[in-house]
């Protein structure tokens, strides 16, 4: 029984790390359609700066809450720069940017490598988060999984009701369903572009916080990440946030189960095949998104 | 009609991803036509030996110290006159913890650069990779990490320790302990799976149970499943042959599941100094590792190596295990081209057995026949300050065996 519930909150956590992924790129790939795959480099982006607020501001639990906001608007601002720069003139091309973005992606880690050396550092998470809350029943759990998972959450929360209520929120809706029917009517939608490539690239960001409460921070770290990312956003349906939830955390829990009764690797595998077998009965994802968009 | 389009797009990006990974995977290795048997070039005034080892991925956090440390040895040795009055000039490569670009770039420095000798590889994977090559050109290779054993190779001196040095002594420690089951915890690849197979004949003949056995991919940061599995074997204690910055999840995952040194310890064949540094004493208190060399081990010839190395690199820098054999395996291959009057790989290799240096671990000596050395085994434990103090040694330098042969328990292995 403890095991059970051990392994279910495993999963669960595994699943928050997933959907904290995968949140940016389920907006700025499921949303606009653009492929960036130097998604995974704006993560690492948020972990090294993790790393250098450490360096600066000592306590490490301050240096930590600090990090939220600056990874965000750090991370959000490269999103902007490779948005004016490149994928502004590429929104017609979605293979293009895919190329383009891969490009920056390998510039990035070696700009990384140069920075902070090739060796892998790694944060001190504060004390807070190192320890465990002891349930009944010799139950634990972890707090560092307990945050990331309250940070998952907040960040889904949080997006939800800013594409739901905020007048940026109708716009950028009103975007990815029609452009050009939006551009008539006025929204200004090279703007709401690259708003909504902030947004998408600072989640980013916030990820590679909490990734630094799990493991080392590394110039690569990004390109293991950046599959699973993908893979939650088209398994959940483009376009579609609840997707992604959903399938962050059914794929957790199926990690979680496979690796409890086989082995790390071929639970991996387990999981690729469900996924295969998946996308064979429903090639569109778990939901579709309805648009009237010609595109 | 859009997410059909994303959908073929992301075929294509998955393709490319795929396309990626197969290019790093596949062998680069030449086919060696006209190469077997290239001599070094020592033609001029100098001779030159080459350095492979990860500078950067997942096992850069180890072996960028054991570059450093065979740095060291170069310079201490061109200080004093060199090798059969040559001075050392120093070839580096990165091995980028990829185990085809180690074979090529063992390659490029035998064949291209024509050194007299490679030091570096840590990982077993990597050594495996480059076997071949020192093999097939005659060359040869100074391995200073210790490893699972059960092989030699004529042109590969093993400078690091084999099981009976490092594991078994571990597995002694343990039992003295009073510890009765095990739990290993390892990296997917060749040195955790055999090291693991020699635990288990180890445990089945000693009365220890082996718990459970698992393992994760290198460079793997997930442990929560792992870390789940070893609290509810209640086990006596974990073996850990993870490599690389997986410790680093590990730890953190065992840490904040509630499990310290006092209620299961873990001891580790993999973290030396260097690694404690990186993973963070907090996560490491009181933790058990098995080796041949700490920083704290006394001798005058260690504190003068310590000092050499913290006068080069940093007062904070540690010294460890693998960068200890990796500095004693330059001297060695001094002593044995010294003794042969000839950088010849043959002559060098008739010339080592039985050559002693005073190691900074204490005196070592070069076993002929296995091309391993005799080391002391030391059991340490890591304290709050980074460093690890020893609390077990063997007393005297340990032959080296690195099939097991005077062990009947090992008589299945191979």
């Amino acid at each position: 029984m403890t095991v059970l519930f051990g392994q279910l909150f495993t999963g669960i956590s595994i699943g928050a790390v997933l959907l904290l992924v995968a949140l940016g790129l389920a907006l700025t790939f499921g949303q606009m359609n653009v492929i960036n795959m130097a998604h995974g480099e704006f993560i690492m982006a948020g972990a090294y700066t993790t790393y250098v607020l450490q360096q600066t501001v000592t306590a490490a639990g301050w240096s930590l809450l600090v990090a939220l906001p600056v990874a965000f608007a750090v991370a959000g601002t490269m999103g902007v720069l490779l948005e004016v720069l490149l994928i502004r003139r590429l929104y017609a091309r979605p293979l293009d940017t895919l190329l383009v973005t891969w490009g920056v992606s390998l510039m990035l880690q070696q700009l990384a490598r140069d920075v902070f050396g090739s060796p892998n550092v790694q944060t001190r998470a504060p004390a807070l988060l190192t320890g465990n809350v002891a349930l009944p029943g010799g139950l634990t759990v972890a707090n560092n999984r307990l945050f990331i998972l309250a940070l998952a959450l907040a960040a889904v929360l949080a997006l939800t009701l800013a594409l739901r209520l905020t007048p940026l929120g109708r716009r950028i809706r009103a975007v990815v369903q029609n452009r050009d029917l939006a551009a008539v009517s006025g929204i200004p939608t090279a703007r709401v572009d690259r708003t909504t490539f902030f947004i998408g690239s600072g989640l980013a960001g916030v990820a590679g916080v909490a990734l630094t409460l799990l493991g080392p921070i590394g110039p690569t770290m990004g390109t293991n990440l950046i599959i699973d990312a993908f893979l939650v956003v088209v398994v959940g349906g483009i376009g579609q946030l609840k997707g992604s939830v959903i399938v962050a955390f059914a794929l957790g829990v199926l990690q979680a189960t496979g690796e409890y009764l086989t082995t790390l690797s071929v639970a991996k595998v387990i999981v690729f095949v469900a996924i295969v077998a998946f996308l064979q009965w429903r090639p569109q994802g778990l939901f579709t998104l309805r648009t009237r968009s010609l595109a | 009609m859009s997410q059909f389009r994303g959908r073929r797009i992301l075929a294509g990006a998955m393709t490319l991803i795929a396309a990626a990974a197969l290019a790093g995977c596949g062998s680069k290795t030449s086919d060696g036509k006209a190469t077997a048997g290239v001599s070094a070039d020592v033609s001029g005034d100098t001779v030159k030996v080459g350095l492979l080892n990860s500078l950067s991925g997942t096992m850069a956090i180890s072996e960028v110290t054991v570059r450093d440390s065979i740095m060291l040895a170069v310079e201490e040795i061109n200080a004093a006159g060199g090798v059969l009055g040559k001075k050392i000039v120093p070839v580096g490569e990165d091995g980028a913890s990829d185990w085809p670009t180690f074979a090529e770039k063992a390659e490029k420095l035998i064949s291209q650069d024509r050194v007299a000798a490679v030091f570096g590889c840590w990982t077993s994977a990597s050594r495996k990779a480059v076997k071949p090559v020192f093999e097939k050109n005659k060359a040869l290779l100074f391995y200073p990490v210790q490893y699972e054993g059960l092989e030699q190779s004529p042109y590969i001196f093993y400078t690091g320790a084999t099981t009976n040095q490092q594991i078994v002594p571990g597995l002694d420690y343990l039992k003295a302990q009073g510890k009765k089951s095990v739990y290993l915890v390892g990296s997917d690849y060749v040195f955790p799976r055999t090291a693991n197979k020699i635990i288990k004949a180890y445990a089945a003949a000693n009365g220890m149970t082996v718990l459970g056995e698992d393992y994760a991919p290198l460079g793997s940061t997930e442990f929560g499943t792992i870390v789940n599995k070893v609290r509810s074997s209640k086990a006596d204690a974990v073996f850990n042959t993870l490599n690389g910055d997986s410790n680093v999840a590990f730890f953190k995952e065992y840490t904040s599941a509630g499990l310290t040194a006092a209620r299961m310890p873990v001891v580790s064949v993999s973290i030396a100094e260097e690694e404690v540094k990186g993973i963070g004493t907090q996560y490491l208190a009181d933790q058990l590792t098995a080796w041949n060399y700490y920083q704290t081990t006394p001798g005058a010839a260690n504190q003068k190596f310590v000092a050499a190395y913290k006068a080069k690199f940093g007062a904070d820098k540690p010294t460890s295990d693998p960068m200890e054999a990796a500095y004693v395996a330059v001297h060695l291959w001094k002593a044995m081209v010294t003794k042969a009057g000839s950088f010849d790989v043959e002559k060098v290799r008739t010339a080592s057995g039985g050559i002693t240096y005073d190691a900074p671990e204490g005196l070592v000596t070069v076993d002929g026949p296995t091309q391993h050395i005799a080391k002391t085994a030391r059991i340490g434990k890591v304290g709050g300050d980074g460093l690890i103090t020893e609390v077990w040694n063997s007393g005297k330098p340990i032959t080296p065996d690195p099939y097991l042969k005077s062990y009947p328990w090992a008589s299945g292995l191979s």
